[in-house]
C-alpha cells in the first residue's frame, strides 16, 4: 500500500481504486452499512428519513418546475397554468411539489415532537438540535417564498402581510421592507427574488442537513429509554434493520402523500388563490397556509405590533435555548411523570393555536390565543426548568439490551435477557 | 399603496368585526359524476355545459386557459374540434406588409374572448367585470356546487332589502348582490342531445363543464391515482414481510 493512500478492504479493483483515493465507498458503509444504531427505535424514528427523502422530491419536482415556470409577474399565473395543462404530466409534477410542502412539514414537525418527547436536544446532542433548527428556519423561508410564485390572491397578499412585519423594526423598520419588497409595494422584483431565493435556500437545507447528519453521527442518535449506549449488546447495523423499517415507513408516508396528489390535491390550498394576484383588491381572509397558523396566531395574540412580531420569532428562537432550559437529566418522558404529560398538552397547544391563526380573531378566539400563546412560552420557560428540578424520574433501566430489569414491579416476568444481538458480519 | 399596506397591517392587527355580516345561504348539492376516487367526467353532461357556455356564458365571460384542442377531453372529435375552432375569427399576425390580418381559428387557439380586455368588459359590463372562467370552479369555495347553487339562486329580495340598479339579488352570492343577471331559466337552451332543459338540469351541465375546464386533468388523475395507490399498497405489505424478516432474529 502506497502511502497517501486509504486502507480500503473493497473488493472490486476498480472501486478499490477509486476507494483508496476517495474512500466513498467506505464511508457510505461505516456510516450507513454498519452504523451501531440503538436496538430499540420505534417508528418515531423514522421520520428523519422520511424528511430526507422528501426533500429529495421537493428538490426534484422542483426543477422541474422551473422549467416551465416564468418568474414574471405579468406571466407568473398564466405559466403555472400553462404547467397545469400543457406541460406532460405538469399537474402531478405540480401537484407532488405542492402538497410536498406540506407533507414536509407534517413530517418535521412530528420529528420535532420526537425529539421533544424522547429529550433528543439534551446533552450531548444540543448542537444537533440546534441545527434541526436552522433548518426548519429555512424550511419556513422557502415555503413562504414558494406559495409567493404562483402569483395568486392568496401569494400576493400573503407576501404583503408577512413582508410587512419587518416594518414593526423600530426606525428602519419602512426601509428594510422597502429593501425587501425591491419597491413601494410586491411586485415584479418581489417574485423574480422570491424565485431566485426560493430555488436557493433548499440547497442551503441539504448542506445544513449534512451537518445535521454529520453531528448525529459523532453522537449517535437517542433512543426511546433515552439513556446512552452502552455496547454492541445494545445497538444493531443500520442496514439492514433501519433501512428496512425506514422502508416500511416510506411506504406508507408516500401512500398519504399520494392520496392528497391524486384525490384531494387542493384540500390544503386556498381557493381564491386560483384567482390572479390583484393589488387593487384586498380579499376578506388573508390566511396564511396551514403550518404556519400557531406561529401567525401568536403574532395576533399580542395586541402591540413590535411585540407581536418579537413573540412569534421568539416562539421559534426558544427552540434554540430548549437544551439548557430544560434542567432534567433524564432525556426521555417515559422516565419523567410530569414532563410526559406537558409535551403532549403542548402539542394540544399547538393545535388550539392552529385553530386560533384560521379562526377571525374575535371573541372567545382572542382569548383562546392569549391563552395559549401564554401557555406557549410558559412551557418551554417555567414549566421545562421548574420540573426538572422537582420531578422525581422513575428509575432507568441498565441498558438498551435489558430495558426491564430495574422497574419495582416488573413482577415475575421473563426477562428479554437473550435479546443480545448478532452482529451483522456482512452488512 | 402605502393605504393597501395600512389595511393589510389593520387586518393583521385588529380584530375584524362581522366581516361576515352577509352570511351566504348553504350551497345546494348535486351530484358528481367526478367525485370519488374512481370519478370520471360525464362527458354528455359537459358537453351539454359546453353548449350552455357557447351560446350563453361566452356572450361575456372569457375562458383564457382553455384551447379548443382541450374539448377532445369532453368527448369531441378532431372534426368536431376544427369546426367549433373555425368558427371564429382570431388575429393572424402581420402579414408581408406589417399589416395585421385574421384568420378563422385552429384547434391550438384558447378560446375567443368576448372583450378585447378587461377594461373593455367592465365598460360594456357596466362596471363590473365578468371573472374569467377556466378557472371559476376552482376559485370558488364550495366548487361546482357553489356554481350549480348561484345558478338557482335568484329570488326576490327579502322585504325591506334594496337591490341596487344593475345589480341583482342572489341568496348563494356573498353579499346577495349580484351583477350578473340571472344567465339562465328553464329551455334557455335547446339541447342538442333532446334532454329537457330545465334549470336544474343547465345548472348542473354548466357546472360539470366548468370543474372541466378547471381541472382538465382530472380523470387521468383519478385513474393514474388509484395505479399509484394499489402498487404502494403492495409495495408496503411486501417491505413490512421484508422488516418482520430481517428483524425475527431480534426480537
Amino acid at each position: 500500500m502506497a502511502a497517501g493512500l486509504f486502507k480500503s478492504e473493497v473488493k472490486n479493483p476498480v472501486l478499490r481504486w477509486v476507494d483508496t483515493r476517495l474512500p466513498l465507498i467506505t464511508m457510505m458503509q461505516k456510516e450507513y452499512g454498519s452504523f451501531p444504531t440503538p436496538r430499540n427505535f420505534n417508528y418515531f424514528w423514522n421520520f428523519g428519513a422520511l424528511a430526507t427523502v422528501t426533500l429529495m422530491i421537493m428538490i426534484m419536482t422542483g426543477v422541474f418546475l422551473a422549467m416551465n415556470y416564468t418568474p414574471n409577474a405579468n406571466m407568473a399565473f398564466s405559466s403555472v397554468q400553462h404547467i397545469m395543462r400543457d406541460v406532460n404530466y405538469g399537474w402531478l409534477i405540480r401537484y407532488v411539489h405542492m402538497n410536498g410542502a406540506s407533507m414536509f412539514f407534517i413530517v418535521v414537525y412530528i420529528h420535532i415532537f420526537r425529539g421533544l418527547y424522547y429529550g433528543s436536544y439534551k446533552f450531548p446532542r444540543e448542537l444537533l438540535w440546534m441545527l434541526g433548527v436552522v433548518i426548519l428556519l429555512l424550511m419556513m423561508a422557502t415555503a413562504f417564498m414558494g406559495y409567493v410564485l404562483p402569483w395568486g390572491q392568496m401569494s400576493f397578499w400573503g407576501a404583503t402581510v408577512i413582508t410587512n412585519l419587518f416594518s414593526a423594526i423600530p426606525v428602519v423598520g419602512q426601509s428594510i421592507v422597502q429593501w425587501l419588497w425591491g419597491g413601494f409595494s410586491v411586485g415584479n422584483p418581489t417574485l423574480n427574488r422570491f424565485f431566485s431565493l426560493h430555488y436557493l435556500l433548499p440547497f442551503l437545507i441539504v448542506g445544513v442537513v449534512f451537518l445535521h447528519v454529520v453531528a448525529l453521527h459523532i453522537t449517535g442518535s437517542n433512543n426511546p429509554l433515552g439513556i446512552d449506549v452502552k455496547g454492541p449488546q445494545d445497538t444493531l447495523p443500520f442496514h439492514p434493520y433501519y433501512t428496512v423499517k425506514d422502508s416500511v415507513g416510506l411506504c406508507v408516508f408516500l401512500l398519504i402523500w399520494a392520496a392528497f396528489v391524486f384525490f384531494m390535491p387542493n384540500l390544503l390550498g386556498d381557493t381564491i388563490n386560483s384567482i390572479p394576484a390583484n393589488p387593487l383588491q384586498t380579499p376578506a381572509d388573508v390566511v396564511p397556509e396551514w403550518y404556519f397558523l400557531p406561529f401567525y396566531a401568536i403574532l395576533r395574540s399580542v395586541p402591540n405590533k413590535v411585540l407581536g412580531v418579537a413573540l412569534m420569532f421568539a416562539s421559534i428562537g426558544v427552540l434554540f435555548v430548549l437544551p439548557w432550559l430544560d434542567t432534567s437529566p433524564v432525556r426521555s418522558c417515559r422516565f419523567r411523570p410530569i414532563y410526559r404529560i406537558l409535551v403532549p398538552l403542548l402539542v394540544v397547544d399547538l393545535f388550539a393555536l392552529g385553530y386560533v391563526g384560521a379562526h377571525h380573531p374575535q371573541g372567545f378566539v382572542v382569548l383562546l390565543g392569549r391563552v395559549a400563546t401564554a401557555w406557549y412560552f410558559l412551557h418551554f420557560l417555567v414549566f421545562t426548568p421548574l420540573v426538572g428540578w422537582f420531578e422525581t424520574p422513575l428509575p432507568l433501566p441498565e441498558s438498551i439490551a435489558k430495558p426491564i430489569v430495574r422497574k419495582p414491579h416488573s413482577g415475575g416476568g421473563p426477562i428479554p435477557g437473550g435479546a443480545v444481538a448478532k452482529p451483522m458480519e456482512n452488512a | 399603496m402605502r393605504l393597501r399596506v395600512l389595511a393589510a397591517l389593520a387586518f393583521l392587527m385588529a380584530p375584524l368585526g362581522g366581516a361576515n355580516a352577509q352570511e351566504a345561504a348553504p350551497l345546494l348539492h348535486s351530484h358528481w359524476s367526478f367525485d370519488g376516487i374512481f370519478g370520471t367526467y360525464d362527458k354528455a353532461s359537459a358537453q351539454r355545459g359546453f353548449q350552455i357556455y357557447s351560446q350563453i356564458c361566452s356572450a361575456c365571460h372569457s375562458m383564457n386557459y382553455m384551447a379548443y384542442r382541450n374539448l377532445a377531453g369532453i368527448g369531441l372529435s378532431p372534426a368536431q374540434i376544427k369546426a367549433v375552432a373555425a368558427a371564429v375569427t382570431v388575429p393572424g399576425g402581420l402579414d408581408d406588409q406589417g399589416k395585421e390580418t385574421e384568420r378563422p381559428g385552429r384547434p391550438s387557439d384558447t378560446f375567443k374572448a368576448p372583450f378585447p380586455n378587461d377594461k373593455a368588459a367592465e365598460a360594456a359590463m357596466g362596471g363590473a367585470l365578468p371573472p374569467d372562467q377556466s378557472l371559476l370552479v376552482a376559485a370558488r369555495d364550495g366548487g361546482p356546487n357553489y356554481i350549480y347553487s348561484l345558478m338557482q339562486g335568484y329570488v326576490d329580495p327579502p322585504a325591506g332589502v334594496q337591490v341596487p340598479v344593475g345589480h341583482y339579488y342572489n341568496k348563494y352570492f356573498p353579499g346577495h348582490m349580484i351583477a350578473m343577471p340571472p344567465p339562465l331559466t328553464d329551455n334557455a337552451v335547446t339541447y342538442a342531445d333532446g334532454t329537457k332543459a330545465t334549470l336544474a338540469q343547465e345548472a348542473h351541465d354548466v357546472a360539470t363543464f366548468l370543474t372541466y375546464t378547471s381541472y382538465p386533468q382530472l380523470d387521468e388523475q383519478h385513474s393514474l391515482g388509484v395505479r399509484v395507490l394499489l402498487f404502494l399498497i403492495f409495495m408496503t405489505i411486501v417491505t413490512y414481510i421484508a422488516k418482520r424478516r430481517v428483524w425475527a432474529d431480534v426480537h
